[in-house]
């Protein structure tokens, strides 16, 4: 396992691409400590009291943008959020002017989620404040990617050597592409699985194996994460049907038997019972799906924390 | 430099800690023990041994760590944020007797944090503070219940106390 670095070197968190293995180490630990804060009678300490915190998010949310309040409510930062709808974007202002605004403000972090990849970093070399990626467009969903690991870490007690099978849209996914940074960097080996309109250009150059059958994808796999197939991809010229989907991609207690015996399996969210998987598996004994909701806050309870101290040369 | 107390006085002190605690508490029932990570642990698990023996009672005994508690955290630049450690008191605080426990009580401010943190685990009767070594020099009105040796220090020192189950053997040195 990798020892855990001390800091994190950078005051925002933009993507998994600029996270050294020491570093994912180190969210990992803190966010074991961090949840048995979940555990207690009051579930809340008094570390970021005193601290600002918004939540912008350019496009919807509902888990997401839950889980990062709770954590900011359980380290007692203050919070405020915004929503595209009752927003002056929506009545057409840029980014450049809404970043001013909020920075006017003078908060000390911003969580943000937007349509477009890159946004986040755009702000972040302006900004004051550290900047949080929630999702950039298809770019990078780093929390997710860094909850993800955490809770197969808190299953199979490692990430080095495990096989895992990303099954799902691909192309649109930027859990997918978190996930696959984080976890080839941390030594596991991961094979990427979808239709072949839906395969993303260069997947392999990053280290990934990857097939258009799901059995190849799920053999002897410790870890299959499944990722939602947009129902606005469906009537395109991506796929044909839901229940197409289903026949050649679900996973069924049928396919899952190629897996390893303690193979666990997981979901982001939100799911597509009956398409990209099946409800006798998301209910089933091998889903960790709940678990990723409780072990998201967890995680971003540990970036809030570990992004909160003060940076060298700073 | 000079070791002010070596592995015999140390064990010793705890001995006589643990008599005074089943004295003054009249007995060890309703009695917990909470450690303050790093060194508090071994000390409150040695402490627990002792009474097992003498009172034939099994104390609760858990690990508490204040960083998430601390006054300095966001005040200034410290620096990186310190690394966090685990936090486990397996058994409710509620109505019980706490024995907290560490190792050298200095300004007063970890004894600060360890007690908002008690507090949200629960409601305890009464909370006593069990430290090895009382170096003075308090900038908060806080005092030990049970003290293993009072050792007078100047600011300017510091005092490394060493435990084997961390570092290999028992002793108390005073640095600088």
């Amino acid at each position: 396992m990798t020892t855990a670095a001390t800091a994190l070197r950078s005051r925002h968190l933009l993507g998994i691409s600029e996270l050294e293995p020491e570093e994912i180490a180190l969210v990992l630990d803190t966010a074991s400590a961090m949840k048995e804060v979940g555990a207690r009678p009051i579930k809340k300490v008094p570390t970021l009291r005193g601290r600002t915190i918004m939540n912008v998010f350019f496009e919807a949310s509902t888990r997401t943008r839950m889980s990062f309040e709770l954590a900011e409510k359980r380290l007692s930062a203050d919070t405020l959020g915004m929503t595209v709808a009752g927003s002056s974007v929506s009545k057409g202002e840029t980014l450049a002017d809404t970043a001013r605004t909020l920075e006017a403000m003078s908060p000390d972090m911003i969580v943000m989620r937007h349509a477009s990849s890159g946004a986040p970093h755009q702000l972040a070399r302006t900004s004051r404040a550290s900047i949080i990626n929630a999702g950039d467009g298809m770019h990078e969903h780093p929390t997710q990617a860094l909850l993800d690991a955490f809770t197969i870490q808190e299953r199979k007690g490692r990430l080095a050597g495990l096989r895992v099978a990303i099954v799902g849209d691909l192309v649109h996914s930027r859990v997918l592409r978190s996930n696959v940074l984080l976890l080839t960097r941390m030594g596991a080996e991961v094979r990427a699985c979808g239709p072949a309109t839906l395969l993303p250009v260069g997947l392999d150059r990053l280290g990934v194996r990857v097939t258009s059958r799901i059995e190849t994808a799920l053999e002897g796999a410790d870890v299959v994460m499944m990722l939602r197939v947009q129902y606005e991809r469906m009537h395109g010229l991506f796929l044909p049907s839901a229940r197409e989907y289903f026949a050649l991609f679900g996973l069924t207690p049928a396919r899952l038997a190629g897996a390893a015996p303690d193979v666990i399996v997981m979901h982001p969210g939100p799911m597509n019972r009956g398409v990209e998987i099946d409800s006798a598996v998301a209910d089933g004994p091998w889903s960790v799906i709940l678990d990723q909701v409780a072990n998201g806050v967890a995680t971003r309870m540990a970036v809030l924390y570990l992004l909160a101290g003060e940076k060298d040369g700073e | 430099m000079p070791i002010v107390m070596d592995a015999d006085r140390v064990s010793r002190s705890l001995l006589r800690i643990a008599h005074e605690i089943l004295e003054r508490n009249r007995g060890a029932e309703d009695l917990a023990l909470v450690g303050i990570r790093s060194r508090g642990v071994p000390l409150a698990n040695r402490l627990a041994a002792h009474l097992r023996d003498l009172s034939g009672v099994d104390v609760p005994t858990g690990a508490l760590d204040i960083t998430l508690y601390r006054d300095d955290l966001m005040r200034h630049a410290v620096g990186p944020q310190p690394v966090i450690r685990s936090t486990d008191i397996p058994f409710s605080l509620d109505n019980r007797l706490i024995l907290l426990v560490d190792d050298v009580l200095y300004t007063g401010r970890t004894i600060r944090a360890a007690l908002d943190a008690l507090v949200d685990f629960g409601r305890p009767r009464a909370i006593q503070l069990v430290v090895l070594v009382d170096r003075g020099h308090r900038e908060l009105p806080i005092r030990a219940d049970y003290v293993g040796r009072n050792i007078p220090t100047a600011p300017t020192q510091s005092v490394q106390v060493r435990l084997s189950e961390i570092d290999g053997r028992d002793e108390v040195e005073v640095e600088g």
